[in-house]
């Protein structure tokens, strides 16, 4: 039984992280929310006024802004579709009796390691490059035109770009997952005469879909500010073809020094991660109980 | 039973496994062999897989052209120092909230989480305008704490998750036998919790070696990290292929191998234990 005393003490190691992270959260916030009501640019300092709305009402009528939100949300929801469904497919056959499994896993982990800029240079340069890139050889070798993916597609190169870094660890976990799975059950359903696809749908995907939510919550906290890959490849262009929220936040107050308007683009950024995390969190407070 | 399965089918798979894995891998594979050819080799055309004239000149030229060094060094105590002071901060909390939870333990928990659910666009104005203010950018000791409040809640967490499973009856059965408090410490707990601060230590390291954000926005040279480093080579250097490969390989190797050694944790932590 814990004691006055043991309470006490519980608190007090506690606290720090609290305090920290509170503070880590709220000051610049209430900065940014502050400055978003400013008219405030770096190159004129001294000159900062508090104009009301106005910065919230050049973000929002930009179609820059629409563009962005555009970008946002199928950068998540497309590395997100083709990570889960990719990786559910290859902790399938990852399951599957085979020589050197271990080898195979460790060669499928390994992007997951790779930091952004790496990745995205790689890409960028030694594959997707119009003139010597892999994939201009490939497309000649077959007598097809080569495509300038950075340059023709580039928020779905970023996508892929970005996909490959994130498959492996859906791979892992969901591979995880079902390792788990009790074979007894399999049996018994093998049995009872169940089908491939019977097994998968009524066996395989309830198992793993606890595993799916957490790499859903997992991938979605960092997908939300990819910046490096964006950044590397294409600077967000052409035009603001391949600029996401955290992308034109950012060109916004250190390429254009309006800090104004990019701190009215932030807090809409908190605001939008905020009702995606309320979903989330739901989600993950069920799973993790 | 275990299932009987057909070499055939075992062949089948592998096979099929090994092709899939390959092609996920090539990009580094790629990367790695590029870095031992010549610029003239590296973008031949049609390109050179393995017959070429293998050469470490790259990375002598990386090294003697650029302060390699000094970025290794850089990613070294970053990563590694921001894991250290988060875990000072966040042991004595994943502790106490796994040993003596309160009512509310599970919502704190929650909105820790919650903080890094807080997209980096939102305060990026802030802390540069404080970090310029203070005269922190471009300092080892500003990217460092950084990245401390940006692996925090992580590291709390997965502390956390690992410390609830050391069974508390131990402890009561190690005090019934009449150990003091500082023979249980060393004797009982610190045996219980080493492998799970070793793993959150692992994996926070990897992860600030490769976070690209704040390091990029907040350093440019003194103090750049390999992800800053390696981010130079955009301008019209990166058109040399060898050198970059040169240098993006020093750059990953580490944290690859690092990675491979703890895959393993990787799912613990990264999940909180939710899958297992």
């Amino acid at each position: 039984m814990a004691t006055r005393h043991q309470k006490t003490l519980a608190r007090l190691m506690v606290a720090p992280s609290v305090l920290l992270l509170l503070g880590w959260m709220v000051v610049p916030l209430a900065m940014t929310l502050w400055f978003s009501f400013q008219s405030f640019n770096l190159l004129s300092p001294g000159m900062e006024q508090f104009i009301g709305w106005t910065n919230y009402k050049y973000f929002l009528s930009d179609p820059a802004f629409w563009t962005a939100m555009q970008n946002t949300l199928l950068l998540v929801g497309g590395v997100l579709v083709i990570t889960v469904g990719g990786g559910v497919l290859l902790a399938l056959l990852l399951d599957q009796p085979m020589f050197g499994q271990g080898l195979v896993r460790i060669l499928m982990i390994a992007p997951f390691f790779i930091m952004p800029t790496v990745s995205a240079l790689v890409w960028k340069n030694m594959f997707m490059n119009p003139v010597n890139g892999l994939f201009a050889w490939l497309a000649k070798s077959v007598g097809a035109q080569p495509i300038d993916f950075l340059a023709q597609y580039p928020l779905m190169s970023i996508i892929v770009i970005v996909a490959w870094q994130w498959l492996p660890f859906a791979t892992l976990i969901l591979l995880t997952a079902l390792q788990s799975l009790d074979s007894e059950q399999m049996e018994a359903a093998e049995m009872d005469g169940a089908g491939a696809w019977a097994k998968f749908t009524h066996l395989i995907l309830p198992h793993m879909s606890r595993a799916i939510t957490v790499v859903i919550l997992i991938e979605t906290i960092f997908l939300l500010s990819v910046f490096a890959e964006i950044l590397v490849t294409t600077n967000g262009g052409p035009g603001y073809q391949s600029t996401n929220l955290t992308f034109l936040v950012y060109s916004q107050a250190l390429l254009q020094f309006d800090v104004g308007g990019a701190s009215a683009g932030g807090i809409i950024a908190v605001i939008l991660a905020n009702i995606v995390a309320i979903f989330l969190m739901r989600m993950i407070g069920k799973t993790l109980e | 039973m275990a299932r009987k399965t057909s070499n055939a089918r075992r062949w089948g798979f592998t096979i099929l496994a090994w092709g899939v894995a390959l092609l996920i891998f090539f990009p580094i594979l790629w990367t790695i062999l590029t870095s031992f050819k010549s610029e003239a080799d590296a973008i031949a055309s049609p390109p050179k897989f393995l017959f070429f004239d293998w050469t470490t000149e790259n990375y002598t030229e990386v090294r003697a052209r650029s302060p390699y060094f000094r970025h290794f060094m850089n990613s070294v105590i970053i990563s590694v120092g921001s894991t250290l002071l988060g875990l000072l901060i966040a042991i004595p909390a994943a502790w106490s909230m796994a040993f003596q939870p309160a009512r509310r333990t599970k919502d704190l928990l929650m909105w820790m989480l919650s903080t890094k659910m807080m997209p980096a666009a939102g305060v990026l104005i802030p802390m540069y305008l404080l970090f310029r203010d203070w005269g922190l950018l471009d300092t080892r000791i500003g990217i460092t704490v950084v990245l401390m409040f940006i692996n925090l809640p992580i590291i709390t967490w997965m502390l956390y998750t690992y410390f609830r499973e050391i069974p508390s009856e131990i402890l009561e059965a190690a005090r019934m036998d009449g150990a003091t408090l500082s023979s249980e410490i060393i004797h009982v707990l610190t045996p219980m919790a080493v492998p799970g601060i070793a793993s959150t230590l692992l994996l926070n390291v990897i992860l600030a070696w490769n976070e690209a954000f704040w390091t990029l926005n907040l350093t440019t040279s003194k103090a750049a990290p390999l992800t800053t480093f390696i981010a130079s080579f955009s301008s019209p250097e990166g058109l040399f292929y060898a050198k970059l490969s040169a240098a993006s390989t020093m750059a990953i190797a580490p944290i690859l191998i690092l990675g491979w050694f703890s895959q393993k944790q990787l799912v613990r932590g990264l999940t909180f234990g939710a899958v297992k």
